[in-house]
């Protein structure tokens, strides 16, 4: 077992460690997003923005982080 | 109600505005934002093209990417009013997930429905595109359906709540221009809500074309994308879209399968 405290959470289809104790907000600025330029799925529930710095990321939980790109 | 935006002015002689979902936009020209060669470019041809309302697709941020990948970053959203697509989407429970996320993105509750029931033509399923339309105009959204050029479809869409119908010209990214007028006609005849042709237009004479038909006004990417120059056809759209709407508003004459003389038969010398 590792001595270093993480989860393991599904971020945009892959798999990945992060250290515990993130929310949804200090998850953002980790992976350098700007959460007004971001949406967030989690566990296919739609989160809003002011939800951010209160919810935590837990073990095994799975984001879909999305974005608007150019389109027809 | 307006979009909030700077207004363009309306083109001399031509009448009121698109009135689309109880906002009004001055331009009948909507275009999309895929597929050009530059952010730079883009910008420049949507600019030139003065439409107001721009499509926008959702999709995953790449996390491997450093930042600015994501659209906003060189559309300012107080400068156009974003339309978001379900592009890409094949399934009516895929375009509500996708509609739901680009609401949630906080700009408006427009939305170009799209369901696409097959990947080489690209064209709707429309059993999809009216499950989703009727639940998404449910919850408030404003749906703008892709659909193809069937009556009956066009108005279960309106019947469903859609705010407006877009059949297409021909089919997406093809260049094919307005294949079917007639029916396309016959929808714009048959419907209240706004009707607003998407895809296949090539260049400015389809887009003039789709215009003279009498529908309420045209979406188009990839005959801006996909020119050789996206700004100066930008700028032949722009001005395609006018002339067809006023050729329309004028009343084109009779065609006729024989030749009649311009000048008086009558006066002539010996």
């Amino acid at each position: 077992m590792s001595a270093t405290k993480t989860v393991a959470v599904r971020l945009n289809g892959r798999d990945r460690n992060i250290d515990i104790g993130h929310t949804v907000l200090t998850l953002l600025a980790e992976l350098d997003l700007q959460p007004g330029m971001v949406v967030v799925e989690l566990n296919r529930e739609i989160l809003e923005r002011e939800r951010y710095a209160d919810i935590e990321v837990n073990d095994g939980d799975s984001f879909e982080l999305v974005h608007f790109v150019g389109g027809g | 109600m307006g979009s909030g935006l700077k207004k363009p002015e309306t083109p001399s002689g031509l009448d009121g505005s698109l009135h689309v979902g109880g906002v009004d936009f001055v331009s009948r020209l909507i275009v999309g934002t895929g597929k050009y060669k530059t952010n730079e470019v883009m910008v420049r041809a949507i600019r030139a093209s003065e439409a107001e309302v721009v499509t926008v697709a959702v999709r995953r941020i790449d996390l491997d990417q450093k930042n600015e990948q994501g659209i906003l970053h060189h559309l300012r959203p107080d400068e156009f009013f974003l339309l978001a697509n379900t592009a890409g989407c094949s399934t009516a429970e895929d375009a509500i997930r996708y509609a739901r996320l680009a609401r949630a993105a906080g700009f408006n509750d427009f939305l170009k429905l799209e369901v696409i029931g097959d990947a080489n033509t690209l064209l709707p399923d429309v059993h999809g595109t009216l499950e989703a339309a009727k639940t998404l105009a449910g919850e408030g959204f404003k749906v703008m359906a892709y659909t193809n050029d069937d009556l009956i479809t066009a108005l279960r869409l309106e019947d469903a709540g859609c705010v407006a119908v877009m059949p297409l010209a021909s089919p997406i990214g093809s260049g094919l221009g307005m294949v079917n007028p007639y029916f396309i006609r016959e929808i714009k005849r048959r419907l209240s809500v706004p009707v607003i042709v998407d895809a296949g237009v090539g260049t400015a004479s389809d887009a003039c074309v789709t215009m003279e038909q009498g529908v309420d006004g045209i979406l188009m990417n990839t005959a801006l994308a996909a020119a050789d120059d996206p700004v100066q056809m930008a700028l032949a759209m722009k001005h395609a879209t006018v002339a067809g709407r006023l050729a329309f508003l004028a009343g084109r004459m009779p065609s006729s399968e024989i030749a009649i003389p311009s000048s008086p038969v009558i006066g002539m010398l010996d």
